[in-house]
């Protein structure tokens, strides 16, 4: 929903941290995800996180959330799905060139980049291409197990 | 003007030590000259003598020509098939697939020059009910294209057998929303491998200078070569009209003021043009100008003439070149 994409932006800082708190709680329970087995896991948490994500950041599910670094403004509600930054085509009022109605989204993330402390150190870094086989599953787990996984 | 190890005009340059490209433009560039880039639209046509005819106006004024690539999202000639020194590339027609195989194929056909786009929404040109792709966008483009000629591997892995030889470049636009963080898009374009930047239009001198402070502040200076894109604008009411219809396009109301207040307008447009590039020179970090003079394009010489910006540098043409080479060339 547009609005509490808006308000989520806004309270960029206490997402960003509940994220933290969030992710680490995950990680710590780690062996009970690989005991129930992630396959098992996939679709009941990607259905959680397409509800939670989906209203709080009108989430589209890439499969590799990059929240954390976007200010948490959802790059992929771009209609050009840019993850890097801004295009030419902003208007001066700040609004989508392809979108006239719509705040463009990199306006939106750079003011929640600012809210959250080293927000706009994590936005300069180059995002690469989207595995577009990871659309439709579970961020939080592809993280989870990546993080646990390979020695840090 | 032609180099002392140029082989046969026209012909690839022998790439110096620290070049990525066998072409003029890189040349150029680092020699320090204040480099003349134009925009060249593909014709709606698929007769060659169309793209020679709009080609040649350019002659002997600019050092690149930019071949667009479906620009304003409408349909024309292919930006590969001109085969200009700039070949524009942008995400929005084509995945990942399609555009590494356009790279190699461009380079193969002695294109010297890439400019990684976004493109603009299929919502502002002639096919509105296209699919737009946007598959890369514009960095992850940058980095694919560098990993293709300086680690010979597509994206996925796979080595190929001869890298392309290109100077990779991109585009920013100064003017647009969020101006105070353009620099740092700009610093994240260089990051991602841009060795040169051609901007959309800038009429707003003031805001340009902010920009290239900040730019010059976080270090980009060093690493890439920074064209402001001008051009002249036809009349006041061309201009108001391509503020509302042309992505990016910001022009300042006291501009289109001055021009509505001449009596021969376009030729005001083109006063302007002359005096925008001649600031442009004078400040700090610009390297040259990309001329926008779409439909105008025969106003280009005169324009970049009366600037003086070339200090008598004359750029390439082709009829210069000695009959007995251009027998070689044809043979």
């Amino acid at each position: 929903m547009y609005a509490t994409r808006l308000w989520s932006v806004r309270h960029a800082r206490g997402l960003a941290r509940f994220y933290q708190v969030f992710e680490s709680l995950l990680l710590k329970l780690a062996p009970l995800w690989r005991l129930l087995g992630y396959r098992r896991l996939e679709r009941p948490v990607a259905a959680v996180e397409r509800v939670v994500k989906g209203l709080l950041f009108d989430c589209k599910m890439c499969g590799r959330c990059v929240l954390s670094s976007t200010g948490m403004s959802c790059p992929m509600n771009c209609p050009k799905q840019l993850r890097n930054g801004p295009c030419g085509g902003v208007r001066a009022d700040g609004n989508c060139e392809v979108r006239p109605e719509m705040r463009c989204v990199w306006m939106e993330a750079f003011a929640g980049a600012e809210r959250i402390p080293d927000g706009l150190a994590a936005i300069r870094v180059v995002q690469g291409p989207v595995d577009r086989r990871l659309h439709g599953s579970s961020s939080w787990l592809r993280v989870v197990r990546e993080k646990s996984e390979t020695p840090a | 003007m032609k180099f002392e190890d140029e082989p046969v005009p026209g012909y690839p340059l022998p790439i110096r030590p620290g070049h990525t490209s066998p072409g003029r433009f890189e040349r150029v560039l680092r020699a320090g000259a204040f480099a003349v880039t134009a925009e060249l639209a593909p014709p709606d046509s698929a007769d060659p003598e169309d793209v020679y005819r709009r080609a040649r106006v350019f002659e002997g004024y600019v050092d690149a020509i930019n071949a667009t690539d479906g620009s304003g999202a409408n349909c024309h000639m292919s930006s590969l098939a001109v085969c200009a020194p700039v070949m524009q590339i942008s995400c929005r027609d084509r995945n990942r697939i399609a555009i590494q195989g356009d790279i190699l194929g461009g380079a193969a056909m002695g294109v010297c020059n890439m400019l990684c786009l976004t493109g603009d929404g299929v919502q502002a040109g002639d096919h509105p009910q296209a699919m737009p792709v946007f598959d890369l966008d514009a960095l992850s483009l940058l980095s694919i294209a560098c990993n293709l000629r300086d680690h010979h591997r597509f994206e996925s892995g796979r080595k190929i057998s001869y890298a392309p030889r290109v100077l990779l470049g991109a585009a920013e636009n100064p003017v647009a929303p969020p101006t105070a963080h353009r620099a740092l898009r700009l610093a994240k374009k260089v990051e991602a491998g841009a060795q040169f930047i051609q901007t959309q239009y800038c009429f707003d001198l003031a805001a340009l200078r902010l920009f290239m402070r900040a730019v010059e502040d976080l270090g980009v200076l060093e690493r890439a070569f920074i064209l402001v894109g001008v051009g002249p604008l036809r009349s006041a009411k061309a201009a108001e009209w391509m503020r509302a219809h042309v992505p990016g396009m910001h022009v300042p109301d006291a501009l289109i003021a001055r021009l509505a207040g001449a009596s021969d307008q376009a030729r005001e447009g083109r006063n302007l043009c002359v005096d925008l590039i001649q600031e442009l020179h004078t400040i700090k970090g610009v390297s040259g100008v990309h001329v926008m003079a779409y439909r105008q394009e025969e106003s280009v010489a005169e324009v970049i003439d009366r600037s003086g910006v070339l200090g008598g540098r004359r750029p390439w043409r082709p009829e210069a070149l000695e009959p007995a080479l251009l027998d070689r060339k044809t043979s």
